[in-house]
Formats: C-alpha cells, structure tokens, sequence
C-alpha cells in the first residue's frame, strides 16, 4: 500500500532532518560523504530486479553497471568518510590534558591508513 | 517480503540513524560512519536473502566490479580533490537510480499493468537520478579542473532553455504514466534531465560549488527514495530519504552563509555586470596597498598574544596547511594562542577546510566556527588571512551594491592589525575588490600560499 509507503517516507525525513541538525559545521564533510554512501542502498533496487530475473541481455548489462555503481557509492563513500574522520579521531587535544601529546602519532597512523 | 528480510532492514535503518547521530562528534563520528557501513550490508544480506532470487553471478559480477573500482578510488584520493571524489560518488549513485528506473520500464513494457503510483515514482526517480548524474559529472569536471571553474552560460537563452528542457521532460513522463508505451518515452526523460543536469551545474562558479554538491546529494537521496516507492521496498525509502534531508539541510545552510538563493545559484552567472559596478565604488581601490616581507610579518607574529588564522580555498591549493602547522607549532612555543577562523563555505564542499586543517593535524578544538571566531577578533592582535578573499571582504557588511552584500563574512578588521597571504592583487571568485586589502591595518604579503608561510616559519626559527 503506497499510503504506509508514504508514511514512512513523511517520518524518514523528520528522523534525518532531527539527526542530522545536529551536526556542527566542522563534520560537515564527512557528514556529507557519509550520507552520500548511504543513498548507495539503490544498490538493493538493483539486486532486486536482476535478482528476480530479467529478460534480454541490455537489461541485465543496465543492472550489473546499476549494481556496480551502487557499490562505488556505497564502498567508496564509507572509505573516503573514514579516512576524513581519521584525520580528526586523532586530535591528541581532542582528550582533554593531553594537548602536549606529539602530533607524530597521528600522523604515523595517518599514513598506515593510506597504503 | 519476508519477516526475516523485514527484521533485517529495521536492524539496517537503526544502524544508519545510530552511526548518523555519531556524526555529531569528532569522536564518535569515526565509529558512526563504520554503524552505518554496518547497517549497510546488513540491508544488502537481507536483500539477498529475500525468496525466489537468482542471477547470483551477475549480481556478485556488478558488486565485484564496483568493489574493484570504488575501494582504489577511496584509498588513492587526496584530501584536496575530495570535493571531486563525493561528487563522482554521488553521480554514480543517481546513475544507478536512473538506469534501475529504466530498467523497470523496459521489463514493465512501459508500466504495462502496475499501478499508478509504480509510474510516477519511477519517472520521478529517471528524472532526478538522471539530472544528479549529469550534474554530478559536470561538478566533478569543473572541480578537476577538466572544465573551467569560472563560470559557463549561455547568456539570455540559458533560462528558457532549461524550462524548454524540463517541459520535454515532464511531457514525456506525462505521456508514460497516460499509458504511452515507446521506449522514446523514459528514453526522453532521460536525456532532458541529463541535459537539464549538464545545463543547470556548468554555469555554476567555483565558490558556489558547495551548494551544488549538497543539492546533488539531496538529490540522488530522493530519487533513492522514489525508487523505493517504485519498489515497494522500504530500505530504499527509508535510507533515501534520510540522505535527502540531510543534504536539504546542508544546501540550505551553504546557501545562507552566502545570503543567496537556491534558485539564484542555481539561475548561475555570479559576478557579471554587477561586479564591474562596485568596482569602482567601494571608494578602496584608490587607497594605497602596503605590502611586507616574511621577515616583518614574523615579528609581527611573534610579539603577538591572539593569532587568528583565516583560511581559504587557495591555501588548500598551495598545500600550505601543513606549512601554517609548522608555523602555529612555533607560536604556540612561544606562549602564543593560535585559533582558525573557518566560515562556512571556505573551501569546495561544506566543512571542507577543517578537514584540510585536521589533515595537517590541526587540533579540532582550535577550529573555530564563523560566530565564534567573529566574537573573537576584537581580541586578536594579528589576523592572518591566508588564500581568503570574499569572505572577509566587508563590502558584504557595507556596500548595498556590492553582489555579495549580506553575505555572513569575517569580521577581519575588527581585530588590531592584519596580514593578507595573496597571490597578486586579484579578484576573488564573485570577480569583486575587497577593502581590506587597502584597510590601514592590512599589510600585504604577496605569493604563493606555501612558499610565505614557509618564509614565516624560516624567519619565526631565527628569532
């Protein structure tokens, strides 16, 4: 039924507009590159529809490239939101006292992170 | 679907709000968006789980392929071309929303025997998947600097052809959900909303860029949702719809702290006749320009209490941050406190410059946001502005004519003395003069970002 559909999608956006206020403009990229992975799930409309048979070869070349790029976006998008975040987890100030902890440790797990 | 399915989305819709409401901060944030990659294959097994699926070489072909390209793309990116990098994310996203939305009308042969709303919400979800990855395309070429930054447009003939554009668009999926049955139809819907996506993003300036992105992403998260209708799969719904007030949110804010429009931004063209006008009546240009040397602004700097450091895009164009680290390492040796002004839009997408200062390993609590860092200036003794131009300009305080005039800015001046990293004397990207640079506090170091930052640092080692 279209109406609880829409329901859900109504309360959907109240849920993100509620969490995502919250947000100080400092995290605002990787918020945004976070999300972005998150409207990747067409990647589920993909699977469904080619999981459930298609006929003709050009709908299923269509799905597989609709697939892959759903999973760009996903795997992707949660990588590039993960090393950004990686870049502030760090901040040795970020704990209180421990202003006077060497910038140096962050930096080695920094470039662990890029290989 | 089946009750294990079902419990497996709400599993999935919990972690993505969970992880989200990590995102709040710095701290969480890093274990939020690892709930959320969670809750994104938890929804991915549930798909797969559900009766009567096959094709599984195919599918684990499609996720193959895109495992191998995404995962390289993420771990080679550099932390300037990010903004880039989201939006190629974000476009094959919609790519993905358009090609499904196709699909489902060649397998339908044209919503043959589904239900109204099937039609609608699956046209809905061609149409903006498509414009999202075209849009998203272009915004990706313009930041790769493949195409011009500055702005592109067809002059008069721009706006009538973007409405001549979406009316072909809407007429066409009009004519489907009437029962129209050729491929014409969505292939129509397609290729409007592509060039709409093309038309409406290549004559956006570099500056305005983070609205743009936060609109694409806005909506690429709709077309997810509408798929979802189309789909009658709430995962969809649910996690599009998230994502599509999320980047609501985020362009609304973007498009305050520059005090324009969305339909203004979107209608392209900043700085053109309007900019030549104010030009000549900020009443600055005649005032002399003092410029310094590296040496005199490390002295300045150094006998200073408040450092105030104001970045902008071209300091993350030089690399310099890491340079301006070394620089505040050496201050902060000397008792001094250094703080980062950020404002909102500094950068290509929003919140992109903290990122870049964190990358130099920046402390998170010395970035400071726009009020805060504007309650602070009259305590500052040297503001530092490096590769900033429009957002400290007080022509958007002052001067009624000036196109960025009520924009939120810096207030730079408001602190005891002033030091302006520049390249030349040029104009910024709304292409308009800024008085601060002929302020009598302003001294001007002129050229590249990092080579005079590094300059600092060689003349603060020598005091």
């Amino acid at each position: 039924m279209p109406i609880e559909s829409i329901a859900i999608l109504v309360l959907a956006g109240f849920v993100g507009y509620t969490v995502i206020s919250k947000v100080p403009n400092t995290l605002h990229t990787p918020l945004m590159s976070g999300t972005n992975a998150i409207h990747g799930i067409v990647l589920l409309g993909g699977l469904i529809v080619l999981g459930h048979g298609v006929d003709g070869v050009l709908n299923k070349i269509l799905l597989v490239v609709a697939i892959a790029f759903g999973t760009i976006n996903v795997v992707g998008g949660f990588l590039v939101t993960d090393r950004m975040l990686g870049m502030f987890k760090q901040r040795p100030s970020g704990q209180g006292p421990g202003r006077e902890r060497p910038g140096g440790r962050a930096a080695e797990v920094r470039e662990g992170g890029e290989q | 679907m089946t009750t294990l399915v079902s419990a497996g989305y709400i599993v999935a819709f919990v972690l993505f709000i969970y992880g989200l409401m990590g995102m709040t901060g710095p701290r969480t944030a890093v274990r939020g968006n690892w709930i959320a990659a969670a809750g994104m294959a938890v929804a991915v097994v549930a798909t797969l789980l559900l009766p009567g699926m096959g094709n599984w070489l195919l599918i684990a072909l499609g996720l193959g392929i895109g495992a191998v390209i995404g995962v390289p793309a993420a771990r080679r990116v550099k932390m300037t071309a990010m903004p880039q990098m989201v939006a190629l994310f974000n476009g094959v996203g919609g790519g993905a929303v358009a090609l499904i939305a196709w699909v489902e009308f060649r397998v339908t042969a044209g919503y043959e025997g589904e239900a109204l709303y099937v039609a609608i919400a699956s046209l809905f979800a061609a149409l903006v998947g498509s414009v999202s990855f075209w849009g998203s395309g272009v915004a990706f070429a313009k930041l790769q600097e493949i195409l011009p930054g500055k702005p592109v447009t067809l002059g008069r003939l721009q706006q009538p052809l973007n409405i001549v554009l979406l009316v072909v668009a809407l007429v066409c999926a009009v004519i489907t959900v009437a029962g129209g049955r050729s491929e014409w139809l969505i292939a129509g819907v397609l290729v409007a909303a592509g060039l709409i996506g093309v038309m409406v993003v290549l004559p956006i300036g570099g500056a305005d860029m983070p609205v743009v992105i936060s609109l694409l992403n806005a909506f690429t998260g709709l077309s997810a949702a509408a798929m979802g209708l189309a789909l009658d799969n709430t995962a969809l719904i649910v996690a599009g719809m998230i994502v599509g007030a999320s980047g609501s949110i985020l362009t609304n804010l973007m498009a305050q702290a520059m005090n324009r429009s969305i339909p203004a931004i979107l209608a392209g063209g900043f700085g053109g006749g309007a900019a030549g006008a104010t030009a000549g009546g900020s009443g600055g240009a005649d005032r002399p320009v003092r410029s310094t040397s590296a040496a005199d602004a490390a002295i300045q700097l150094a006998y200073a209490g408040r450092v105030m450091v104001v970045p902008g895009y071209g300091l993350a164009v030089a690399q310099a941050q890491h340079a301006v680290r070394e620089m505040a390492d050496l201050l902060e040796a000397k008792g001094i406190d250094v703080a980062y002004a950020v404002h909102p839009v500094a950068g290509r997408m929003p919140g992109h410059m903290n990122v870049l200062l964190a990358e130099a390993d920046v402390p998170y609590e010395s970035l400071k946001e726009m009020d805060e860092s504007n309650s602070a200036f009259p305590q500052v003794d040297v503001s530092l502005v490096i590769g900033a131009n429009d957002v400290t300009n007080p022509a958007a305080q002052s001067d009624p004519d000036s196109p960025i005039y009520g924009m939120p800015i810096l207030h730079v001046t408001s602190s005891r003395s002033v030091i302006v990293l520049k390249r030349s004397m040029g104009s910024g990207f709304a292409g308009i003069d800024n008085a601060l640079f002929t302020d009598p506090r302003t001294a001007m170091l002129f050229g590249d970002a990092k080579e005079s930052v590094g300059g600092i640092v060689e003349e603060l080692k020598t005091l």
